[in-house]
């Protein structure tokens, strides 16, 4: 991006400036075996971060198994054919490690942070769980109830999760993205320890895995260790799952999810293609930017307008997943303000929905949201963390660690046009989901013993 | 291990410094922390960290809702609307501000601390821009009558949302319970009746009273010079009033005897509380205190507590203890939630387990492997601009030395089992704990499985 462009952007940042911060460039490559390592030097913290990404996640799943991914990375840590349950952890403990991992609708990932020094034992661990973890059945019986108290902790008693849960259900006919990524709670039940099994032996292979090793490394320092500790995994070949795509959507959808609450809650989603699935990808970075005008900060339309303005909202948020597989949701969310009615709060959503068809956005409108994304884009690299996260996102959804660098570009060359074209396309009403939570009475009071 | 750790580090230019390294585990230079004193008396810690062109500053008073008196949520109610006018511009403007200097700006508060967070990029254009924005929000909001009305809304809303989380209802209820009439009982968010009665005349006073020079600490990291430095802080407090710092607060009575309390809620889960006064920041116990518990109940999947109630007995996803040290006294917490139907099992192994570590202290194997976890990571807790943040805001809020950080990893060194259980059978009384528990009471059927 050159200044003159930015000049006619009207953005108040300065890129020259920004520049003097460009990060060391990533480097990817593969063994031999098919594992992809993407290095990323940071010099700024005697620190490393590996996270380890698997192709596999809840839309890999079917109906009967929802859940299975997230499972079986509860599974992960229950030990190998050469380390007992509960090793892997106090290992990386023992070195001041920190580790965990996270389950995604597209992917499974395990990861470490750890001083610069003390990256080899990660490394040897997750080698040797790669293809050698042992799913003991006793170990899984009780795992199972773990994860079943996390399900009813984060989604059966709350009532916006189950709202969220609902809505993700109703949106999407036939896309795996309809099933939440905990999984059903008698899947959860019903999984067995041949399922995992297969699941595990189908995607925890190098061909399917993207590692990524961030932090104060040299490159081909890491290059050998990575060799020395994964070279000696046989190659596989992965079968990728067949894709269940999402089916046109013949009409607007509502729902209600009625559970013991105090405050009424609304979602209004519309169909909306990824950068993955994008026809054009200026298309998602136009709904990137979308999102933004609603919702990119205090002076977006949903606070200006709903929250401060109206006063209709107590709270609005409008989210867009830029980085998916397959594709998503541009989804609007409200608490109504104390006086207000929810067809009122749902009439103020559409409302914004018809303003950006019907109006082109403004240009500061744009430029603010430019500056933010500039901005952005040098605070994300105070974290380590965050810039392996990315990569490895990339990688694992299939778009390549690559295209993380067009982002500031992508999104800084969209125009008014261009949003109120993607919001024509697919902020339709016939393509809407809208769902309602309607509080349920909640008896409750104290009782002291 | 050993001889692969010092092998990477022989890279490095000094021998000398190698052999250090080597021996202490402290393996980089420390950040050096300046200080001085604005000319009206804010106190100032910096850090410089010139490798990002952004800067990052928090401006804290000793102005939480241990100062609402009898008007819980005051404090709050204060902090919340700095942002929402101020020397004549009104909210939309200062966000539409912010937003066009890529900048974050974002108010908070707590139990003891009140503040405004900043992140910005180092031109010193924007710099100062930013900077003259803050310090016209810190120093001269106009609490706006509309604004006032509306963020009150906002917070009774908030209250609702609170009463429908079991797990929001346990905690204001332990610290109620445990704290009773001491400022820590109340809850930061207020109260309804509280928030109803406060004025815009409340919020003057309560700005005038608490957001002066004498009870501010200004915390900087980032792109900077000293001097520059010095200019930014003189700019955020030259036009605060000199004030004089908040009064000290009392202790928090002892617990002196065991109580419960159950509180109906309709959740598949029991949410469950035990605990006591814990300790202060800068407490002599601190570290015996801190470490203790990293081995009972924080360091996640490896604690005593995670071992006894999730990986031997699946009975919790999350189970875990803290001591959250604050001014005065603050609580030690152990927590867990499972479905109701197995929450005395639950509470039985939560206690037993805490009464064995009382009584025994960790096994020596456990303090060697905490010492090993706290000293080999201590490279992970300044690993960014945010974090060192966070550590100017605790070692100047609290008044720490300032070689806190210096001395952390000898401090646990230090540490032996003998230290560790004289420290917990002095300050834990496991006979006299509070218990809160959140969920159905025994004669209900929850409404979800």
């Amino acid at each position: 991006m050159t200044m003159t462009q930015l000049a006619a952007f009207g953005i108040l940042i300065s890129l020259a400036f920004v520049a003097t911060a460009a990060p060391i460039a990533p480097q990817a490559f593969k063994l031999d075996n098919g594992l992809t390592l993407i290095v990323q030097e940071d010099h700024r913290a005697p620190v490393v971060v590996s996270q380890l990404w698997y192709k596999t996640g809840a839309s890999y799943e079917h109906a009967g198994i929802t859940g299975i991914s997230h499972l079986l990375e509860h599974m992960m840590f229950k030990g190998t054919a050469n380390h007992g349950p509960g090793e892997f952890s106090r290992l990386i403990a023992r070195e001041g490690g920190r580790e965990n991992a996270f389950t995604g609708r597209d992917y499974t990932a395990y990861f470490q942070r750890l001083e610069k020094s003390r990256l080899g034992v990660a490394l040897e661990l997750e080698a040797d769980r790669m293809r050698h973890l042992r799913l003991d059945g006793a170990e899984l019986e009780k795992e199972r109830q773990v994860v079943l108290e996390e399900r009813r902790l984060r989604t059966e008693d709350n009532p916006r999760a189950l709202t969220n849960e609902a809505f993700y259900a109703t949106a999407f006919q036939t896309s795996p993205y309809r099933h939440p990524i905990i999984g059903w709670q008698q899947d959860i039940q019903a999984i067995s320890i041949d399922d995992l099994r297969a699941w595990y032996r189908r995607w925890y292979a190098p061909d399917n895995a993207v590692l990524v090793i961030a932090g104060d490394v040299k490159t081909q320092a890491i290059r050998e260790l990575v060799e020395h500790h994964f070279g000696a995994i046989p190659a596989t070949t992965t079968v990728p799952v067949v894709v269940r795509e999402e089916v046109p959507q013949r009409g607007a959808k509502r729902l209600q999810v009625a559970a013991p609450a105090r405050l009424p809650y609304l979602l209004l989603g519309y169909k909306s293609p990824s950068l993955k699935t994008a026809a054009e990808p200026w298309e998602a970075y136009a709904l990137t930017m979308l999102a933004g005008i609603l919702d990119g900060d205090d002076s977006s339309r949903l606070a200006r307008e709903l929250v401060r303005g109206s006063e209709i909202a107590a709270g609005a948020s409008a989210s867009y997943s830029l980085y998916q597989r397959l594709d998503s949701l541009l989804v609007l969310g409200a608490t109504p303000a104390a006086n207000t009615e929810m067809p009122a709060l749902e009439q103020a959503l559409r409302n914004q929905v018809t303003k950006l068809r019907d109006e082109a956005v403004s240009e500061r409108e744009l430029a603010r949201i430019k500056t933010q994304v500039i901005a952005g884009n040098v605070y994300e690299r105070d974290s380590i963390f965050y810039q392996a996260m990315q990569l490895g996102m990339l990688e694992t959804i299939g778009l390549g660690w690559q295209r993380r660098d067009e982002f500031v570009a992508g999104v800084s060359a969209i125009t008014a046009a261009q949003v109120q074209a993607v919001a024509r396309k697919y902020l339709r009403p016939e393509h809407a989901t809208v769902a309602v939570l309607k509080p349920q009475q909640m008896d409750g009071d104290e009782h002291g013993k | 291990m050993a001889s692969k750790r010092c092998g990477i580090l022989a890279g490095w230019p000094k021998l000398l410094i190698v052999g250090l390294l080597c021996l202490s585990g402290t393996a980089y230079a420390l950040p050096t922390i300046e200080h001085w004193q604005t000319a009206s008396g804010a106190r100032v810690l910096f850090v410089a960290a010139r490798e990002l062109p952004m800067v990052d500053f928090s401006v804290v008073f000793d102005a939480g809702s241990a100062r609402d008196g009898d008007r819980p949520g005051t404090a709050r109610f204060t902090n919340a609307l700095l942002m929402e006018g101020a020397g004549g511009l009104d909210s939309d403007r200062i966000a539409e501000r912010f937003s066009e200097l890529g900048a974050r700006v974002s108010t908070w508060s707590e139990r003891d601390m009140a503040g405004l967070d900043a992140r910005m990029l180092s031109d010193p254009q924007q710099l100062d821009t930013t900077v003259s924005l803050v310090s016209l929000i810190l120093q001269r909001p106009d609490f706006p009558p509309q604004a006032v009305a509306r963020v009150r809304k906002q917070m009774l809303t908030a209250l609702e949302n609170d009463e429908q989380s079991p797990g929001s209802r346990g905690s204001k209820a332990f610290y109620q319970k445990l704290y009773g009439t001491h400022p820590y009982g109340s809850s930061s968010g207020g109260t309804p009746t509280a928030l109803q009665q406060l004025q815009r005349g409340d919020l003057e006073i309560f700005h005038a009273r608490y957001y002066s020079a004498a009870n501010a600490l200004i915390s900087i990291v980032g792109d900077l010079s000293r001097s520059e430095a010095e200019a930014l802080a003189e700019k955020l407090a030259s036009a605060l009033p000199t004030g004089e710092a908040a009064a000290t607060l009392t202790q928090a009575p002892e617990t002196t005897q065991a109580q419960e309390l159950h509180i109906s809620h309709p959740s598949s889960q029991a949410h469950i509380l035990l605990g006591q006064h814990g300790m202060r920041r800068g407490d002599p116990d601190y570290f015996p205190l801190y470490v203790g518990n990293h081995i009972l109940g924080g360091n996640g999947l490896n604690s005593r507590i995670s071992q006894e109630v999730r990986e031997k007995r699946g009975l919790a996803y999350s189970a875990y203890s803290y001591f959250l040290p604050m001014r005065v006294e603050g609580p030690f917490l152990l927590g867990l939630q499972t479905r109701n139907s197995q929450k005395d099992e639950a509470i039985a192994v939560l206690k037993e387990t805490l009464e064995n570590f009382v009584h025994n202290g960790p096994d020596e194997s456990a303090l060697a492997a905490a010492k090993q976890n706290l000293i080999g990571g201590f490279a992970l807790r300044l690993d960014s601009n945010k974090k060192i943040l966070g550590y100017l805001r605790m070692i100047g809020f609290y008044n720490l030395p300032l070689d806190y950080l210096a001395r952390f990893s000898q401090n646990i060194r230090e540490l032996t089992v003998e230290k560790i259980r004289e420290a917990f059978q002095r300050r834990i009384h496991p006979e006299h704990l509070l218990q809160v528990v959140v969920g159905p009471t025994s004669s209900e059927q929850p409404k979800r499985p």
